[in-house]
């Protein structure tokens, strides 16, 4: 076990997965001689050649297009989207081709592929480089979708995309990326070095696709949360003093649903929290399902703390985030509902 | 100059010939067959950019084999040739009035394209990879991939190997190097060069082909596959088949002001040729020629496939509406197949006889593969695949919810 932020976590896990198969591919924009603008790639071409880590051209299409051939050959490329805002040119190539070769060739040609990408806000990046675009990809069949929410999650969770036959898109909450993060903008990061969930094992530690993670158990209300607003639905619950199970939902496609309805049917109270724009959100899926398969345990409506329908945006960021005193709210308006 | 400006106005481009007009290709400069050199597969790419604005020939109007593009094949290779031409175009015609016949939804036909795929077949090697369009049929029929197979696809029965999941002519062939087709245009451009690259990453000696219509050239993937071509130096080769048409929109739409698809090669450093696509040998040499180039490790080649569409876009299409119905007999390039029989004839390799022989032969094999495939079923008549089948195979192993799902609707 060494203490790693979660840049060097994902960093480890691509060492091992190189290591350990030569299949392994990295490319992207900045990814091979200088590492990748937050680091993550940083070393990789110079311990496993110019062949198996590379700079790609700023064309996300032209990455994604020419990883599916690769994968198609053979190989398993594992790209970065260098801010999950700029991914959309590379969205035929992902929807119509990567997501589909398997089930339109009958299995002819496979397409194992790890796509990265910085996700999420919290950093003063304005609406390029703030946007979770989760559930557009929670929206096609034939993907994976994975966001972990700490640096062991990070890694396991990098080797089974890895491992994964089917292309998955890997989701880096990037306002995690040194430390985690509860919302409170104005006090100091906490670095993972100094944080237990810092604490990184040695070698492969995959994690199972499709199992969400309980982070605090409660027994008053369930709240399913992914990526940075575990911490803020963690905060909250410590803030407001409501005995609140923090579910980390982990993988949202495919999503462990007996996890979510044990402790919903618990509870029998239900709040929904992501960064994300609110319509059509992942949060309208979860609140769905948590409907159609817990509707008679319910005791209040559930409530979903969401990122506004606006533009992600640069002065108003704190305005924008849903940070723990709008959970908190929720929290509170839910147990008296 | 003043400094006053008069209102500018949108320039869009007219195609010379509409309905009742009268063809003509005055403009369409074509040189002789031979004309153009063949260069060593080396050649810098800067040292031939006159290429792609001329024409590889080999057959000439007498049906010789002239220059030195010519004497790549032996009599015996091009009446295989001439036989898989005939056989496309017959498998075409007999689709192409079933799905008027209501046994399938849709159909796309080669006419006037068959040396295109039928030609570049013969250049590839076991383990290299097509990523074709819908129109390059040629490259499966070419192999020993099963005709039955292919029209049981077509009619989506219950042999489909694709289990009813894609539209008709949208095959995959792993072992016989036809990438799984997309109906997304462009996006396999791209694909190739990534396979390409990973030939190359893997130290292996195959290469990929990609294929692009004349309109598709306008997406960004084309430019996109372009510059990962160019900047890894991928053993591929680019096929643009310029068939004049995309649906119904002439090729001046697509092209814009440079004067031919070839050249976009030219900014990116890629060795670009036209040819004669519908000169059987000329194709069969420019891609064998290209894919040596690949294979050598020597970088990308552009090959724009100057051709005509004979027929509709698809079955969904009626050309009357847009272009004149003269146009494809006024084209100057000729038919495929009677410019190849006139060869063989010419050089004392085939007759009229043998022809109408052949052609006999080949309608027997198609109509008699019909008739099996249809004992199997046609769309929505006959044994059909399971709708079990549309929940298989979107992932490797089925996640809960689409167990849930199939339940739900029964299966």
């Amino acid at each position: 076990m060494a203490k790693m932020t979660m840049i060097e976590a994902i960093r480890d896990a691509h060492d091992v997965a190189m290591a350990e198969d030569e299949r392994v591919i990295v490319y992207g924009e900045d990814v091979g001689f200088f590492g990748g603008v937050f680091r993550v790639t940083a070393g990789l071409q110079e311990k496993y050649g110019q062949s198996r880590c590379f700079d790609a051209p700023i064309n996300e299409s032209g990455i994604v297009g020419t990883a599916i051939g690769m994968a198609a050959y053979g190989l398993k490329p594992v790209i970065e989207i260098q801010f999950a805002d700029y991914v959309y040119p590379a969205f035929d190539q992902i929807v119509s081709e990567a997501a589909r070769l398997r089930h339109r060739s009958n299995g002819d040609f496979t397409c194992p592929l790890v796509i990265r990408m910085p996700t999420g806000g919290g950093i003063f990046g304005g609406q390029t480089h703030s946007q979770s675009p989760e559930a557009i990809f929670t929206h096609v069949s034939g993907l994976k979708v994975l966001i972990p929410s700490n640096p062991a999650d990070a890694k396991g969770l990098f080797l089974s995309a890895v491992a994964d036959p089917d292309p998955v898109i890997f989701l880096e909450p990037k306002r995690l990326y040194n430390g985690p993060f509860d919302g409170h903008h104005d006090k100091p990061l906490q670095s993972w070095k100094k944080h237990e969930l810092g604490e990184v094992p040695d070698g492969n530690n995959a994690i199972e696709i499709g199992k969400a993670n309980i982070t605090r158990e409660g027994n008053d209300v369930t709240v399913l949360a992914y990526g940075t607003m575990v911490y803020v639905a963690e905060a909250a619950a410590e803030e407001t003093g409501v005995d609140a199970e923090v579910i980390d939902l982990r993988s949202l496609l495919p999503l462990d649903l007996d996890t979510i309805k044990a402790s919903v049917q618990k509870t029998g109270r239900c709040v929904i929290v992501h960064e994300a724009t609110r319509t059509s959100g992942f949060g309208a899926e979860l609140m769905s399902l948590v409907q159609e398969t817990c509707f008679y345990h319910l005791e209040a409506p559930m409530i979903r703390v969401t990122g506004w329908d606006t533009p992600y945006p640069h002065a108003q960021e704190w305005e924008y985030f849903p940070g723990p005193a709008r959970v908190g709210e929720a929290l509170k308006k839910v147990m008296e509902d | 100059m003043t400094d006053t400006y008069a209102p500018l106005s949108l320039h869009v481009p007219e195609p010379g010939c509409r309905p009742g007009d009268t063809p003509d290709f005055s403009d369409f400069e074509i040189p002789r067959a031979g004309d153009v050199k063949r260069p060593p597969e080396d050649v810098d790419p800067d040292d031939i950019r006159d290429m792609a604005f001329s024409i590889v020939r080999v057959l000439n109007k007498n049906g010789e084999a002239v220059g030195d593009w010519a004497g790549a094949l032996t009599p015996d290779e091009l009446r295989t040739g001439l036989r898989n031409m005939i056989k496309l175009r017959t498998f075409d015609a007999r689709m192409q009035t079933a799905q008027r016949q209501g046994k399938t939804s849709f159909y796309m036909q080669h006419l006037g394209e068959e040396a295109v795929s039928c030609a570049f077949a013969g250049a590839l090697k076991p383990g290299d990879m097509n990523f074709p369009t819908y129109r390059q049929a040629g490259l499966l029929l070419s192999t020993d991939y099963p005709m039955l197979t292919m029209m049981n696809q077509i009619y989506s029965n219950a042999e489909d190997p694709l289990h009813g999941r894609q539209l008709p002519i949208m095959y995959s062939s792993k072992e016989n190097g036809f990438f799984t087709i997309s109906g997304n245009l462009g996006t396999q451009f791209l694909q190739s060069v990534g396979w390409a690259m990973a030939s190359a990453i893997s130290g292996d000696t195959k290469v990929a082909t990609g294929w692009i219509g004349d309109g598709s050239t306008a997406e960004s993937d084309f430019h996109a596959a372009m510059v990962f071509a160019s900047t890894y130096k991928a053993p591929v080769v680019l096929n643009i088949v310029n068939n004049q048409w995309a649906i119904s929109t002439f090729q001046g739409i697509a092209r814009g002001g440079v004067g031919t698809f070839a050249a976009r090669g030219h900014g990116f450093g890629i060795a670009s040729i036209r040819v004669d696509g519908n000169d059987y040998l000329a194709v069969h040499a420019v891609a064998k020629w290209a894919t040596e180039r690949a294979r050598r490790g020597l970088g990308p080649t552009l090959i724009e496939h100057v051709t005509y569409r004979a027929g509709g876009h698809s079955t969904s299409d009626d050309p009357s509406a847009y272009r004149s119905g003269d146009e494809a007999a006024a084209w100057p390039l000729g038919d495929p197949i009677e410019r190849l029989k006139t060869h063989l004839i010419t050089i004392g390799e085939w007759s009229e006889e043998r022809h109408t022989q052949a052609e006999a032969e080949i309608l027997d094999e198609v109509v008699s593969t019909q008739k099996k495939a249809e004992a199997v079923g046609t769309l929505g008549d006959g044994k059909a695949p399971s709708p079990r089948d549309m929940f298989e195979g979107v992932y490797e192993t089925m996640p809960s919810h689409l167990i849930r799902q199939r339940q739900e609707a029964g299966y």
